[in-house]
């Protein structure tokens, strides 16, 4: 019996929303995940902000151009109709609302669609990279995440406690649980995983969920 | 007009203490590794330039390149998006010791800020970074009920930027993803120093192809067999190795 989605599980369920000739932006490490589980038929072109669009996976090793990188700088491949760009041309891309998706890691959501996740403190080196830039223009800004943290805690909150990157700006969350809309500066559950009660899924969530409609069974096949 | 010069040396000659030094490249990708070298050279024979302050993106990896400038100790002051790498020992041993000054940018921020600089634009509001803690002390302004943060142009008094193709006159193309920063670095520079893999006569480049036209590049400089950041880091390279 499933009690969470893995990583690739969670991948999965995010890469099932993203239409056809969508434009999207998957954050540095778990989010490129997603464009694995691309559903057949389906085309999306992936923008990453250090220059190209629609590039695809990696070479095989020893065959890697340093020239072709992504934005978590590994050796990338391209796809007919790929393009370069400079970076004022990839950010105007990202915030002036030409992207269809962003989707995101993070350590904690707030029910208020703050995100936090470039800084755990003020410990060791500062580093943002895109990751605020990331979280405006795009028409859907969507975080994967595990449902709460390695030590058990809650990373859907009512108000984020770490350093914010963005404010307000996150529209749906993919948990290894659930599947949470922010609507109205509130956390509205859509999808929960069969096998877990709504008390259940409650316990382990830092701010109420509401049901507003329908919750579906979140129901991802074994990867 | 020829603005070919005929060697690295020459071409980072004119960097002086305390100036502006922007370096192109993302990650290794568009890093101009021969240019950073010779400046490094320069240094070492001659203790300047020295208190520079350099914008990129990064803060450098391993010892080659703009980790080992900030290493030969010419840097005061780094102005960057993300000083974290493979291997970004040498910024965060000085940063950790208070021994290197670091302003941190959202990278689109910082590119913008690149761009208003080479298009005399002083100022513009972005929504990056609105109600975060690098917005502290910038002035917000609403338009059409969301808010937005004031950011500053950013300008050089050089530029080193690596091309795959320069002309005589300045006209360059770029390499797939190496293009990232550097065209934006030399519209923002006085001085624009480009290092191409070859230099062709005016009218070899398809005026359709130019990526950066001529007017924004100062000095070219051919290195017909560039380094890879990447490639030197895997073989472990320290720049300038032992003597």
């Amino acid at each position: 019996m499933t009690t969470k989605l893995t990583n690739n599980q969670i991948a999965w369920r995010a890469a099932q929303d993203i239409h056809d000739g969508a434009y999207v932006n998957l954050g540095i490490g778990f989010p490129e995940k997603v464009a694995q589980y691309q559903p057949r038929g389906r085309e999306a072109i992936f923008h990453t902000e250090n220059g190209i669009l629609n590039f695809g996976e990696a070479p095989p090793a020893g065959q890697e151009d340093w020239d072709l990188i992504n934005a978590g700088k590994r050796a990338v491949t391209l796809k007919p109709g790929a393009s370069f760009f400079h970076h004022a041309d990839s950010f105007a891309m990202v915030r002036g609302g030409h992207l269809d998706v962003a989707i995101l890691g993070a350590y904690e959501v707030a029910e208020n669609g703050d995100l936090a996740n470039w800084s755990t403190g003020p410990k060791g080196i500062p580093a943002v990279g895109g990751a605020m830039d990331l979280v405006h223009g795009a028409k859907r800004v969507a975080v994967i995440t595990d449902h709460v943290t390695k030590d058990g805690k809650p990373k859907l909150l009512k108000r984020c406690s770490l350093p914010l990157t963005g404010v307000g700006c996150v529209t749906r969350v993919y948990t290894s649980l659930a599947v949470v809309d922010i609507e109205g500066g509130r956390f509205v559950l859509k999808e929960k995983l069969p096998t877990l009660s709504l008390d259940e899924l409650q316990a382990v969530t830092g701010a109420e969920l509401l049901v507003a409609g329908p919750v579906a069974d979140l129901i991802v096949p074994e990867l | 007009m020829d603005k070919s010069v005929a060697d690295l040396a020459t071409a980072v000659a004119g960097i002086e203490d305390g100036m502006t030094v922007m370096i192109g490249g993302f990650g290794g990708a568009g890093a101009p590794i021969e240019l950073i070298h010779a400046l490094i050279d320069r240094y070492r024979a001659s203790g300047h330039p020295k208190d520079l302050t350099i914008v990129n993106n990064n803060a450098g990896n391993g010892h080659v390149g703009l980790a080992a400038l900030i290493e030969t100790g010419m840097v005061r002051k780094l102005i960057c998006s993300f000083p974290r790498s493979a291997d970004p020992v040498v910024f965060t041993d000085l940063y950790l010791a208070g021994k290197i000054e670091l302003e941190l940018v959202p990278q689109g921020t910082l590119a913008e800020r690149i761009r208003a600089g080479g298009a005399g634009i002083p100022a513009f509001y972005t929504p990056s970074s609105y109600g975060t803690d690098l917005a502290k002390g910038k002035p917000v302004a609403e338009f059409d009920g969301r808010s937005y943060v004031q950011e500053r142009w950013l300008k050089a008094d050089v530029a080193l930027v690596k091309a795959e193709t320069a002309d005589t006159h300045g006209n360059l193309t770029f390499r797939a993803a190496a293009r990232n920063f550097n065209p934006l670095m030399c519209m923002a520079s006085k001085e624009a120093v480009v290092q191409a893999t070859r230099i062709v006569p005016a009218g070899v480049i398809d005026p359709e192809n130019v990526v950066t036209p001529g007017i924004f590049v100062q000095k070219v400089v051919e290195v017909a067999h560039p380094q890879q950041e990447e490639d030197l880091n895997r073989a472990n390279a320290v720049y300038p190795g032992a003597v």
